[in-house]
């Protein structure tokens, strides 16, 4: 199974690593043609800004729309969540617009407020071990969009038909079940 | 709900990597740094080229510059603290400041000692010319590496004598013997526990950087090219003719740093580049790599 790994910037080494481990076969995407033939999308963490600014300049902003529209199974973390969502509550920045969420970028605070903690997500039997660093919380759900996980009242994981996307981070802790979702096309 | 882990704090380097990190000393310039795709920016209170051009005592910037940079952008705030001034680190914390850089750039303030960076929640980068300078740091809680190069130079032969130094006795590492590393830990000067855990896996626990006298598009993707996570740039983009085309260059060259055609590109009419200086011309006591113990 070919997993495109947007690789623009950011931790997308430690996806390609977990996919790998999982037997799938890692695609690392710095331009449209390597979307073709991918069987599932991944954004990884990173600073969203710098993302948006380089898909835009890298015309990658439309093919990896087609990608996502066409039902391609899709995972986005952290940086992967504001990229895909159609607004922030702060200033304004480059998004796919795919997810009908509006983000709230650092909602806990500055990296001294950054941690980590056990999870519940809607559909594992045990939690998951959450990694946040200057983490976004959703702020405003969309009609379709179904929440998984919550830290408090605050929307944490969501999901909206081939997407799913999270404030924290898999990639950093070995977690595998969060990628199993969009593998297994669940996303 | 922890924090202040190693996890989070190794973490947020894991998110900078692939990315370009730029000295600002104002708002203005922090903007311009987001605007041309900076993944954090790195307040001071002048750029190294201009610390070795008026001398005097380098300290932490004044709080209320780091504050309106923290305004001004939404990517994170790094501040550079004396290496060994643990209130100028507590000072950066409670700023709220996303990393630390205890850094030799700024007049050290204690000759012996550097900062006990477990104490802190806020994580901490500092530089290493060699492998058991990083493991030190490390030791003593570094959550980030970055060469340490010569800084305010415009000259990258510094970083990437200390990347290929790094790497090369991490290499070796791997070769070796169970029985010979504690006395190569003894002759590194580094913990053992972390010379073990090099020599098994032969990558350093944390992220590297490469810091110290890029200047260029084809610098940074040099550096990325030779290894390192990503990029410091200092005074190479506020000391050049113009700083928004050459830092959206540098970032662009950082991401497609295996491409010659598109740095080819982005490297085209930037202007001036930052005026040199040779590493030989400086004085021993002019460099700023030698501070740090």
């Amino acid at each position: 199974m070919r997993v495109g790994v947007l690789a623009l910037q950011g931790d997308f080494r430690e996806h390609a690593d977990l996919l790998t481990g999982m037997g799938a076969e890692p695609v690392l995407v710095r331009h449209a043609d390597a979307l073709r033939g991918i069987d599932a999308l991944v954004i990884p963490g990173g600073e969203s800004t710098t993302i948006g600014k380089l898909a835009e300049r890298f015309e990658l902003l439309e093919p990896l729309r087609e990608v996502v529209r066409l039902g391609t199974p899709t995972l986005g973390t952290c940086a992967g969540l504001i990229f895909l969502a159609t607004a922030t509550t702060g200033p304004s920045q480059i998004h796919l617009g795919l997810l009908d969420v509006v983000v709230e970028r650092n909602a806990f605070g500055t990296q001294v407020d950054s941690f980590e903690a056990d999870l519940d997500v809607s559909g594992l039997a045990d939690p998951v071990h959450a990694v946040f660093i200057r983490a976004p919380v959703v702020a405003k759900v969309g009609a379709e969009v179904e929440v998984l996980a919550a830290v408090g009242e605050d929307p944490v994981m969501v999901r909206q038909g081939n997407i799913v996307a999270t404030s924290f981070h898999p990639e950093l802790t070995g977690e595998t079940r969060i990628h199993e979702l969009i593998l297994r096309g669940e996303g | 709900m922890d924090t202040g882990t190693d996890r989070v704090k190794r973490g947020l380097a894991e998110m900078l990597k692939g990315g370009v990190i730029m000295d600002v000393v104002d708002a203005d310039q922090a903007r311009i740094a987001e605007e041309a795709g900076a993944v954090a920016v790195m307040a001071l209170e002048r750029v190294p080229a201009d610390i070795r051009a008026d001398g005097g005592v380098a300290r932490m910037s004044d709080p209320g510059m780091i504050e309106r940079i923290q305004a001004a952008v939404t990517i994170p705030v790094m501040a550079k603290a004396r290496i060994g001034h643990f209130v100028e680190a507590q000072v950066l914390q409670s700023l709220g400041v996303d990393y630390i850089d205890e850094s030799e750039v700024l007049t050290p303030a204690d000759e012996e000692h550097h900062i006990d960076k477990w104490a802190f929640t806020a994580p901490f980068v500092c530089g290493a010319r060699n492998l058991g300078e990083a493991l030190r740091r490390i030791g003593e809680g570094a959550a980030m590496i970055r060469t340490k190069g010569e800084a305010g130079t415009g000259y990258v032969v510094e970083a990437v004598r200390h990347f290929r130094t790094i790497n090369g006795q991490m290499q070796k590492l791997t070769t070796m013997k169970h029985e010979e590393l504690m006395s190569t830990a003894r002759d590194l000067g580094a913990p053992f526990d972390l010379v073990q855990e090099v020599a098994e896996t032969g990558k350093l626990p944390v992220v590297n950087f490469a810091a110290g006298g890029i200047a260029t598009p084809a610098d940074a993707a040099l550096m990325m090219q030779l290894g390192v996570d990503g990029v410091f740039v200092g005074s190479g983009i506020f000391k050049s003719g113009d700083p928004a085309v050459r830092a959206k260059a540098i970032v662009e060259a950082t991401t497609y740093y295996e491409d010659s055609s598109i740095i080819a590109k982005v490297s085209r009419d930037l202007g001036e580049p930052m005026v040199g200086i040779g590493v030989r011309d400086l004085d021993e006591g002019d460099r700023l790599a030698g501070r740090g113990w």
